[in-house]
């Protein structure tokens, strides 16, 4: 439950994040439009899983309004099985979006113009420089963007706390979820603390594992 | 030489052109998905949830009120509360607003002063071991927080500090890893001269850090405030374990509380966005005031 979570949550973000830094970095370097993308990361998990709560709500939610509009059935975004995780890993998606491209922003900026200069003047298009300039000289960003993203990930308690809690039929039981519920729920804090230092190993080893096959540490930036 | 040169930017601009207009149009749409949620949830605040139904879609408030609002802030009498399609239970929104200025408040002042002053430590003092323990610090910055909330929990039992004010902050009124990181970086990239002078003239280890080191460094320390005041006022996870009671209830807990106190059939949407949108307020108040040093401080934290 957590895995599948965490799976969908990084892949979007990350991908999101690093269009939406490139956006920034070609377009505009308007601190009113970076503002407006950091906005949803400044307010708490519990608002924003309140206000999506609302909009996806089954009856008279917006999201379903539309699906209606265009000849859709209305889902039960946080009731049903199928939909309950991708749907609060969205909202995180949507909470965290801005902030990620922030940081990768602030990657991009430490890339220095002339790299794509000469390469433009060596026939390279956009998209090539990107793939082949921006992505590998990103690297050492995206791995600590990564890295984040995982640890925090796996630490999802907020959104599940406040809307499906645990349900329908257990599917959002994500792990701090979990122990939550052992230790206070059951009163088992050795179980729960056996829980969160296995989940500490988890995410320890993902972090380590990430930035050694990242080369974290070296830039290709000579 | 110049003439090809010429048209060979002119020609990249055009190919620019359709690629930028599409650029744009993907940034128009992101900006949308972020800020549509929010336009929303203050067209559905000023809605009765009485004729939320019957116009789920319009733009504009349905039947436009301040009832939600005064029915967050106990203002409303019961009455017209139902009448607008409330459950008429009293929340107690003043209490929460206060406690949440309370716990964000004595984090952030415990927390900035402390940390500051470690910070000042470990990028000038000279001390054995201070790699080290530098070292340990930050890879503390990985621990989640639940590995640290059940230990720190049961500290507080037995301190017999639950549902007490002191119980909340305690564990983030010393430092966080964070904190001392943010500035270090800072302390390391001023100039030791002026340190070295300070001490020439006989001023001690305090009397530099507070005389000089601290007022050369109002902007990192006026930032880390803001975000840490941020956080502290956004978490729920610790005050849900830890001030759960009426007392010490924060607004997050309290939103939390609010929604599962609305009947699952017909929530009271307008409510329920009212009372988002008022404990949100601060915080949106705080980003307009200080916008720039929360998004530069992004990069700096990020990256360095």
């Amino acid at each position: 439950m957590t895995i599948e979570y965490v799976l969908i949550n990084i892949g979007l973000q990350t991908v999101l994040a690093v269009g939406l830094a490139v956006l920034m970095d070609r377009l505009t370097k308007s601190t009113l439009l970076r503002g407006a993308l950091l906005l949803p990361w400044l307010i708490s998990n519990v608002i924003a899983a309140m206000l999506w709560f609302w909009l996806l709500d089954y009856q008279i939610g917006l999201v379903n309004q539309v699906v209606e509009f265009f000849g859709g059935h209305p889902t039960a975004f946080f009731g049903d099985e199928r939909f309950a995780i991708p749907t609060i890993a969205l909202v995180n998606v949507w909470r965290h979006m801005g902030y990620t491209a922030l940081l990768v922003f602030a990657g991009l900026q430490t890339i220095p113009r002339y790299v794509y200069e000469a390469a433009s003047i060596d026939g390279s298009s956009e998209w090539n420089s990107f793939w082949h300039i921006t992505l590998p000289l990103l690297r050492p960003v995206l791995a600590m963007v990564l890295v984040l993203t995982v640890t925090g990930s796996f630490q999802v308690f907020d959104t599940v706390a406040v809307t499906t809690r645990g349900g329908p039929v257990n599917v959002t039981r994500v792990i701090q979820y979990y122990i939550f519920q052992k230790a206070f729920g059951e009163g088992q804090f050795g179980y729960a603390s056996a829980l969160s230092v296995i989940l500490f190993a988890i995410v320890g080893i993902l972090a380590a594992a990430q930035l050694r096959l990242l080369r974290a540490g070296e830039s290709d930036l000579a | 030489m110049a003439t090809v040169s010429a048209t060979a930017s002119r020609s990249r601009r055009k190919r620019f052109s359709v690629g930028r207009f599409a650029a744009w149009v993907a940034m128009v749409i992101a900006l949308l998905v972020t800020l549509f949620p929010f336009l929303w949830m203050i067209r559905t605040a000023f809605s009765t949830t009485r004729s939320l139904p019957s116009s789920p879609s319009s733009l504009l408030p349905a039947d436009f009120t301040w009832g939600a609002f005064q029915r967050v802030l106990g203002l409303g009498s019961r009455a017209q509360a139902i009448a607008e399609g409330g459950s008429g239970a009293s929340v107690n929104f003043w209490l929460y607003l206060r406690n949440s200025f309370v716990y964000a408040g004595a984090i952030t002042l415990g927390q900035v002063f402390f940390c500051a002053m470690a910070a000042y430590a470990f990028a000038r003092l000279r001390w054995p071991g201070r790699n080290v323990v530098f070292g340990i610090f930050l890879s503390a910055l990985l621990v989640p927080p639940i590995f640290t909330s059940l230990p720190n929990f049961v500290l507080m039992k037995n301190l017999g500090l639950i549902n007490t004010f002191p119980g909340m902050i305690l564990p983030t009124f010393l430092m966080t890893p964070f904190a001392i990181f943010f500035l270090r970086q800072f302390f390391l990239g001023i100039s030791r001269e002026i340190e070295e002078s300070a001490a020439l003239d006989g001023a001690g280890p305090w009397r530099t850090f507070f005389g000089i080191v601290l007022p050369m460094s109002t902007a990192p320390v006026t930032t880390l405030c803001i975000l840490t005041f941020i956080t502290a006022w956004n978490d729920y996870f610790w005050p849900l374990l830890v001030g759960n009671n009426e007392q010490t209830r924060v607004l997050t807990v309290a939103l939390g509380v609010f929604r599962s106190q609305t009947p699952a059939g017909s929530p009271d949407w307008a409510g329920l966005m009212a009372a988002t949108l008022v404990a949100a307020l601060p915080i949106l108040v705080l980003f307009i005031a200080f916008a720039r040093k929360i998004i530069d401080s992004i990069g700096y934290s990020g990256v360095k």
